[in-house]
């Protein structure tokens, strides 16, 4: 089932503003969508005015051309996968999981066929007759799971559904959550503010920010291409510096007098002297006699990698959240820098992204908002 | 912004509706009762607007003197049941204590037990001819007079303490270890912990069982009614009043009544002010571990709890053995006898069987008020919701009799009579008894994730289905310890039901309050025992089905 957001407006009495200011978007059919932004972003209001639990205020969504903002949620066909999971307390394994399926009327031993196939291919049959609140967080949302997909709903909503479980069981839980949506091939919604999990698990992704998406594509060119700094900095980590266009044919942008970088991605309507903004990853480097001068503050050993927290010292650096840092594989570590030594860098001119000075766009070719 | 079309799209539901409904309910038996006691107070008997009512009460001595001794009842009780409750609280709490349980459910009887029923049996102990004073008048020894304005306060105080006791302790559990950790790691001494660190914990829950006391004492009805012999204070007078009103419009009755209903929303506003001003959100991760006594303090503070709560057991005893024991004329004689029980069933089955009938309809009719309010009062609050719970409280606050009063002066004539049936009896047992179940159903509400309510709906199942299939299923527990409170508060409730019962519709509480008036102990006690034991099932079932859920006041 496509999923079609047109002109979406969300106004709640007590903000200030529209939640979602006006948002449009088309979730393909069959794929696994992620909503990704920081809290307060509207990614979960999305979410639940898809499921019905939210009015809108303006525009229309449809499910493969019907528009759904007045039908009541039960009658939307939906399954929904809950942070909290939301077992039903009262009822036992194979009776949360029959649950919707009674909603429905469905034959007994229709019904049985479907809750074994489904506990089964969610590794939960041995539980089926015990009560939920005995079971671990990660059996839990496997309930919450086969309860979602048993229905066979038109859409899977999922709002940060794996936010309760420790480290290694999310990790677990990503792989199960993927295959199991490839396996049933239904259109999912999935909402996290964990870009981890959202590269690791997604089709496509959207970034939000303040109720406007700020990029929509695959994880990867999301990464590498982000389309203006919030993105570059929301996902993963960037540091950034203003620099000027130099040469518009040329394709150079200077940082500093020791560092011009020729982009050969860089668009062809910026003009010389135009102000643009360089973001560079922690690891898109490479140590010069003369380039970025940067002083090293700290490091920390993580690992397979060494991160510097740095303070550049002779180009107009953007701090962002308090410092700088710069990542050093370990494998290529020749020795670790001292506290308070200077070195000098140049960035990767292929691998860095330029944008407008406003930080809003990017300035490379071929990158869209939505993508 | 231009393309979003701005949607009002507000129907309403089966919330609205059914909130609806129960403000309609209440705007007609809470509200406008409560309007027509205004108006009353301050009308003449020809129905002018006076203040002469007022005047009256406030330059005549006798007047006076009633409030002033319901103040004086209230503040030193209120005292009392602090010094008694608080320290038995923190002893239980924090230590381990053989016997805690049921302690635990020896108190609560104390505090549910008919309201008269400890009055009456100290008279049959310490009274002019009671059985203790006459024993100790063998041995010349003369024992300060049960009557009056001292008795009253002693039987309210081992009828109140356990107030402070419950929400004491209930506050006490749920400190944080690691708090009481944190103050002893810094040189804290136990003196000194529990002044800096527990006790400026506690005192919202102090003062809120100060308030609750306090009312409770003033509003008292039933106790000074039997040992007051003359001793008048404004709960009683209100009564007395409005008896001896001619031509019933109790104007007078209605300012008494006006006088005392501000009073306790003054306490009351000034506690919540208090209150809010320093209340602390707790909920122990790691509750206190309780320790062991020492030798010497262990023996004190078994000696001084077993002390107070047979104390207060006494009159429950007494009302026991002498249910059992023959009657001659109005004396009674040693032995063992049904006599008593035999005219209490045979004479008074009709007491016995409204009160069960009664009180059945009204839980009823409380518990799914409370569920359906609570639920729209947390996930669909709108101005009705909040109308509903502001006014629920105050039949919490206000005296029995008063509201026994507004109802009978609301419904004594057209277009809706109502006095003297069933009826009204039943909706004054719903208002005053409600709120129990109203809170405890709004806490247990506040506690249940929306998110499942959610998941039953995305699976199919409509929202109103859901609340009955899912929602309604999951309050039930946390209900339970508010219905169980208001079940047996109204098994006992007195001073409304005196207002409006006659010889239909009388109630036991009010049947046992008659036969004591009458003096006749024997049937009093027998049908007292049959309340008193009603009165301790309910509340085994209660313990016995919840496991180690606390009893919530």
């Amino acid at each position: 089932m496509e999923i079609r957001a047109e002109h979406v407006v969300k106004i709640y009495e007590d903000a200030p503003t529209p939640t979602i200011p006006d948002l449009s978007l088309t979730i393909k059919d069959g794929e696994l969508f992620t909503l990704l932004g920081p809290s307060g972003c509207g990614k979960t209001t999305l979410l639940r005015i898809f499921a019905g639990f939210n009015t809108l205020e303006g525009g229309e969504f449809y499910f493969d051309d019907r528009p759904m903002s007045s039908v009541p949620p039960q009658k939307r066909n939906i399954g929904m996968v809950f942070q909290n999971y939301a077992i039903f307390p009262h009822l036992n394994v194979r009776e949360n999981v029959e649950f919707g399926l009674k909603m429905r009327k469905t034959p007994a031993d229709e019904m049985k066929r479907r809750v074994d196939e489904i506990l089964k291919t969610c590794k939960i049959e041995e539980y089926a007759d015990r009560l939920p609140d005995r079971l671990s967080g990660g059996q839990q949302q496997r309930i919450a799971l086969a309860r979602a997909i048993v229905i066979n709903p038109g859409v899977l909503l999922m709002d940060e559904p794996l936010s309760n479980l420790d480290a290694k069981l999310r990790i677990e839980m990503r792989t199960t959550v993927r295959e199991l949506q490839k396996q049933v091939g239904i259109t999912t919604v999935y909402v996290t503010h964990d870009q981890e999990e959202a590269l690791s698990i997604s089709d496509r992704i959207a970034v939000m920010k303040l109720g406007v998406i700020q990029q929509i594509n695959n994880p990867m060119d999301i990464y590498l291409r982000p389309y203006n700094t919030f993105v570059a900095s929301f996902i993963g980590f960037s540091n950034l510096f203003y620099g000027t266009v130099e040469s518009v044919e040329g394709k150079t942008v200077k940082l500093n007098d020791d560092c011009i970088l020729t982009i050969p991605e860089l668009v062809d309507d910026v003009v010389a002297g135009q102000r643009v903004i360089v973001s560079m990853r922690p690891n898109e480097f490479t140590y010069a006699e003369k380039g970025l001068g940067m002083r090293v503050i700290s490091s920390t050993f993580l690992g397979q990698n060494m991160c510097y927290k740095v303070e550049f010292i002779d180009s107009e650096a953007l701090e962002l959240e308090d410092e700088n840092e710069i990542d050093e594989p370990m494998n290529y570590l020749q020795r670790r820098l001292a506290d308070n030594e200077v070195v000098h860098i140049i960035p990767m001119a292929d691998k860095v992204n330029v944008f407008t000075e406003d930080g809003e766009q990017s300035l490379i070719k071929g990158v869209t908002r939505n993508g | 912004m231009d393309k979003a079309r701005i949607r009002v799209k507000w129907k309403p539901d089966f919330w609205f509706w059914t909130t609806l409904a129960i403000t309609l309910v209440l705007i007609l038996f809470l509200v406008y009762p409560l309007i027509t006691l205004f108006v009353r107070a301050f009308q003449s008997s020809t129905g002018e607007f006076t203040l002469a009512n007022f005047e009256k009460f406030f330059t005549h001595a006798y007047y006076m003197r009633g409030l002033y001794n319901a103040m004086f009842i209230g503040v030193v009780v209120t005292v009392f049941s602090i010094i008694i409750g608080a320290p038995m609280a923190y002893l239980m709490a924090m230590y381990r204590f053989k016997g805690q349980r049921m302690l635990d459910i020896l108190i609560i009887i104390a505090l549910l037990s008919p309201p008269f029923i400890g009055a009456y049996s100290w008279i049959l102990l310490l009274g002019r001819n009671g059985f203790i004073s006459n024993m100790l008048k063998v041995v010349g020894i003369k024992l300060p007079s049960i009557y009056g304005i001292p008795g009253i306060i002693f039987v309210l105080i081992l009828r109140f303490y356990p107030y402070v006791y419950i929400y004491m302790k209930g506050a006490l559990q749920k400190i944080d270890a690691s708090l009481i950790e944190a103050a002893e790691s810094m040189g804290c001494g136990p003196v000194k912990k529990l002044f800096t660190v527990v006790l400026p914990l506690i005192l919202p829950t102090i003062l809120a069982a100060a308030i609750m006391v306090f009312m409770s004492a003033i509003g008292d009805f039933g106790t000074i009614m039997v040992l007051g012999e003359g001793a008048q204070v404004l709960s009683t007078m209100v009564y007395k009043e409005y008896i001896n009103e001619v031509g019933g419009n109790s104007n007078f009755a209605s300012a008494i009544s006006l006088i005392m209903g501000i009073m306790t929303l003054v306490f009351l506003f000034a506690q919540n002010y208090v209150i809010n001003k320093r209340s602390y959100t707790m909920n122990a991760l790691k509750p206190i571990r309780k320790s062991n006594f020492s030798k010497g303090m262990g023996i004190l503070a078994y000696a001084a709890v077993y002390a107070i709560i047979i104390i207060s057991m006494i009159p429950h005893v007494t009302i026991l053995v002498t249910s059992f024991l023959p009657v001659e004329g109005k004396m009674f004689r040693a032995g063992f006898s049904l006599a008593s029980y035999q005219t209490v069933f045979s004479m008074l089955g009709r007491p016995i069987k409204n009160t069960f009938v009664y009180c059945f309809i009204a839980i009823v009719v409380i518990v799914i008020v409370s569920m359906l309010v609570a639920y729209a009062s947390v996930r669909k609050p709108n101005a009705l919701t909040h109308f509903i719970n502001g006014v629920t409280m105050v039949p919490y606050i206000l005296p029995g009799a008063v509201l026994g009063l507004t109802l009978l002066i609301s419904f004594n004539r057209d277009p809706l009579v109502l006095i003297g049936t069933s009826t009204i009896i039943i909706i004054a047992l719903i208002i005053r008894r409600l709120p129990y179940t109203l809170r405890s159903a709004t806490a247990i509400m506040y506690q249940l994730s929306p998110s499942v309510d959610e998941a039953a709906i995305s699976l199919g199942c409509g929202p109103v289905r859901t609340f009955f299939k899912v929602t309604a299923r999951l309050m039930l527990p946390g209900v339970f310890s508010g219905a169980i409170l208001s079940w047996v508060t109204i098994l006992n409730e007195l001073s409304a039901s005196f207002m409006l019962y006659n010889s239909k519709t009388i109630t036991m509480s009010v049947t046992v309050y008659q036969y004591v008036a009458r003096t006749e102990f024997g049937t009093a006690a027998a049908l007292a025992s049959i309340l008193t034991l009603t009165t301790i099932i309910s509340l085994i079932i209660f313990y016995t089905m919840s496991g180690d859920r606390e009893m919530s006041l």
